[in-house]
């Protein structure tokens, strides 16, 4: 081998090997940090991961937004309009949370109960997230085909 | 009767980007002198009607013409004068005619600037602009046209978005463009070149400072999109890896990459099938970042409510691009010869993993971007990659180039000497280590991020300040720093400014949220603040409550914050942050919401050092500037680049 092609193999593998660990690296990242969405429903049938954070999303119910007198603790209810789960969250709400705004939340199933992290309120008011609207339009499905089935 | 106008100036401002594209290129390619001189009246021409159609949206919008329906969804009467301008581009349709009316004016600057190139070189560059130009307008008339009526005209519109109710927006998306769409030129320069089969290093001359100019205009976008999000959404952050924000932050990367290596090709000739490469990456990042936020595809904040059509169209754009410049480039880059030999140890090498490391970066990035719509297709679920994975592997990537970036000017080109380096630069690893340890007894509990930040600030600070007395010590006085050099300083020091902001503020921010009652007294980071209360104040078109927070340092009232939050007209509510802004701390304070007893949430922030991210952006614009204006790149002409090429290592050398 002439040492210029020794060099240019030594520079080669270095470089191969550098993004190998970078693409190793970055799987794994991926592969731990990704974060699903659930509607309330997908959560009641137990498709969202038990003990583990991910995404809830859906529509704030109406009426249903109480706050605990002395602190800064609210509960609310986060409906697809089939299938409800009461939400705790302890902090500032955003903007534009209100009753009947689309919402989504990230945090973790606890005692029957989602605990929120954080609270996401899309800045658009007409604006529907698309997930949060497929989450609903699969619901609103299910409840058909149970219906059906009936 | 103007907004028809418009909209017949668009359709004429087509067709001559059709003549641009199709005229000047067939004749660079038949060598034909009168098609090739069809390109710069063509661009100019363009230009005023693309000019023309602008300004009479933006008449249509200071006159408040409610039967033009962008119009009339965009703003309303109490809009205040000044955000009627910036109201222009405030949804899909304005900033799409924005992006043309920069390319436009880009298109004038090359066609104006570059007069003593070859003629048919600049055939095919603006020809490929105007490819691009054609593109863009077509989508526009297409999907996207401003000037559509609503008969009878609305009494009244809706409102702008009161999150874009903001001095920030006026200058945010025109720098941002101005950088996004600067690449096309770096990209027209390449297509250019390999159209041509002139694959000698002259051209990469000519599109440095082009690339330089564009690069700091996207870095001073980016700065100011960063800073707008930091005091408009109230969430105190500077950075969320939201996709649109990737969308500008990946062009950026390869444009980093980019600068770089178009550098190694105009010293060296090496590199050079690499630099055409960067060169269409970068600018299909851009149409990426287009696509992505205008298609709808992605849930952001940005996201306007989309309209199907409009992503196929960008798709199959990119596609054509993207597409067309890669099989291009697969067909003319093997000819491009190797230019200079380099050893492992030399300043090549160096800024061989500078490329790679920051086209891993902007990899990374596309792949976390992209992962929700590709686990959405792939019926995976309804994914979303955040943060966590950002934060982790960006770092990660980014390491290596702090470590190594000070070595950069001390390597020579070709083959650099460990030994003279080390001597040069040990002063600055010492100092870093010493200033880690400083700041470690001064601030015990300091997080080991923070010492990090300390220590690669003074790392790379010191280092880049060392290279400059080398300089200064060694090089006869007058030519001591050539302005790319100095850009090359600025952006550098630019990069410590920015890591002491980041590692700090990260690691040792205060956020809490507190329920204040009137006159109480509460402590966060150090500081003690009293809320006083919550009155009723009226803007110019919305009644805002406001709060008065007074911030204590012991004895000494530091600061009194005022943070409202306003109930638009338009019935869009909207929380504005008061700020207390220092260079060394930033006091945050935003109101939430009333929790009963006169009761009100409040969300406080101290935020040490986080100004110095912004500095940091500063810093490498007026680097990036700097750079672009060296002489070097304007005197030069074709067919004398060889004496020149083997001059300037020996000047480096020196």
């Amino acid at each position: 081998m002439t040492p210029t092609r020794k060099r240019r193999l030594i520079a080669t593998s270095l470089i191969l090997a550098a993004i190998a660990i970078a693409t190793a690296l970055t799987v794994l990242a991926l592969s731990r940090n990704m974060s699903y969405l659930f509607s309330p429903t997908e959560v009641l049938s137990g498709k969202a991961p038990a003990g583990a954070s991910f995404r809830l999303g859906g529509v704030v119910l109406e009426h249903s937004i109480k706050r605990a007198p002395g602190s800064l603790t609210v509960d609310f209810v986060v409906t697809d309009r089939f299938h409800d789960m009461p939400v705790e969250y302890t902090g500032v709400l955003p903007d534009l949370f209100r009753e009947g705004q689309s919402i989504i939340a990230t945090g973790q199933m606890e005692d029957g109960h989602f605990a929120a992290r954080e609270v996401l309120a899309k800045h658009d008011e007409t604006y529907m997230p698309k997930e949060v609207a497929e989450a609903i339009a699969k619901a609103k499905a299910a409840k058909a085909a149970a219906a059906a089935t009936n | 009767m103007l907004p028809e106008l418009g909209q017949f100036a668009l359709v004429l401002a087509l067709l001559l980007a059709a003549v641009q594209c199709t005229l000047p290129i067939y004749g660079a390619w038949r060598s034909n002198a009168s098609l090739v001189a069809v390109a710069r009246p063509a661009v100019a021409g363009q230009a005023v009607f693309v000019a023309l159609a602008f300004g009479i949206l933006t008449y249509a919008f200071v006159t408040q013409d409610f039967s033009v329906t962008y119009v009339a969804q965009n703003s309303n009467l109490a809009l205040p004068w000044y955000y009627r301008f910036p109201a222009v581009w405030g949804a899909h349709e304005g900033s799409l005619l924005l992006w043309i009316l920069i390319l436009n004016i880009w298109t004038v600057a090359v066609a104006t600037f570059s007069r003593h190139l070859p003629a048919a070189l600049m055939a095919r560059v603006l020809g490929v602009l105007g490819f691009i130009s054609c593109g863009f307008l077509l989508f526009t008339i297409l999907t996207s046209n401003p000037f559509l009526r609503h008969l009878p005209a609305l009494p009244n519109g809706n409102d702008l978005n009161p999150i874009l109710q903001d001095p920030g927006l006026i200058v945010h998306p025109p720098m941002l463009y101005t950088g996004y769409v600067g690449f096309s030129v770096a990209f027209a320069f390449a297509i250019a070149a390999l159209l041509g089969g002139e694959l000698d290093v002259a051209w990469v001359r000519w599109a440095r400072p082009w690339t330089n100019v564009a690069w700091a205009f996207l870095t001073l976008g980016i700065t100011l999109g960063s800073w707008w999000s930091y005091y408009v959404l109230g969430w105190g952050g500077w950075w969320f890896w939201d996709p649109v924000e990737n969308a500008s932050f990946m062009p950026w990367l390869v444009g980093t990459a980019l600068i770089h290596s178009q550098a190694v090709t105009e010293k060296r000739g090496s590199f050079r099938a690499w630099t055409l490469l960067l060169s269409i990456f970068a600018f299909s990042l851009s149409l990426l970042g287009t696509f992505l936020v205008r298609s709808g595809v992605l849930t952001s904040v940005h996201a306007f409510a989309s309209d199907p059509r409009r992503g196929i169209f960008i798709l199959i754009f990119l596609g054509i691009v993207v597409g067309g410049s890669l099989l291009i480039h697969a067909a003319r880059a093997p000819k491009v010869a190797g230019g200079k030999a380099f050893r492992l140890l030399s300043r090549e090498t160096l800024l061989l993993v500078n490329n790679l490391m920051f086209v891993c970066a902007a990899a990374m990035v596309l792949l976390g971007t992209l992962y929700p719509i590709i686990g959405d297709a792939l019926g995976i679920g309804r994914i979303s990659v955040g943060p966590p994975y950002f934060g982790f592997v960006f770092p990660l990537l980014m390491l290596p180039v702090v470590l190594l970036i000070p070595l950069g000017p001390f390597f020579r080109w070709a083959a650099a000497d460990w030994r003279t380096t080390w001597r040069a630069l040990r002063a600055a690893l010492i100092l870093a280590i010493v200033a880690a340890i400083a700041a470690k007894l001064l601030f015990t509990h300091a997080p080991l991020r923070a010492l990090a930040g300390v220590a690669a600030t003074f790392w790379v600070g010191a280092g880049i300040v060392l290279y400059a007395l080398k300089r200064w010590r060694e090089a006869p006085a007058g030519s001591r720093y050539t302005p790319e050099m100095l850009g090359m300083i600025l952006a550098h020091f630019g990069l410590a400014v920015f890591l002491a902001g980041v590692l700090i503020t990260e690691s040792t921010s205060v956020e809490r949220d507190l329920r204040f009652t009137p006159n109480e007294v509460q402590q966060a980071g150090g500081l003690d603040f009293r809320f006083t209360g919550v009155t009723r104040v009226q803007g110019p078109n919305y009644l805002a409550d406001q709060g008065t927070i007074e911030v204590r340092d012991g004895a000494n009232l530091v600061a009194t914050l005022y943070p409202q939050k306003r109930q638009y007209d338009g019935q869009q509510l909207q929380s504005v942050a008061a700020i207390s802004g220092g260079v060394f701390r930033d006091i945050y304070v935003a109101l939430g919401d009333p929790l009963g007893d006169n009761a009100w949430a409040v969300r406080i922030y101290v935020k040490p050092f986080v100004r110095w991210i912004w500095f940091g952006g500063l810093f490498m614009l007026f680097g990036g500037l700097t750079a672009a204006a060296d002489r070097r790149f304007r005197a030069f002409r074709a067919g004398v680049e060889a004496p020149v090429l083997d001059a300037i290592p020996a000047q480096v050398a020196a």
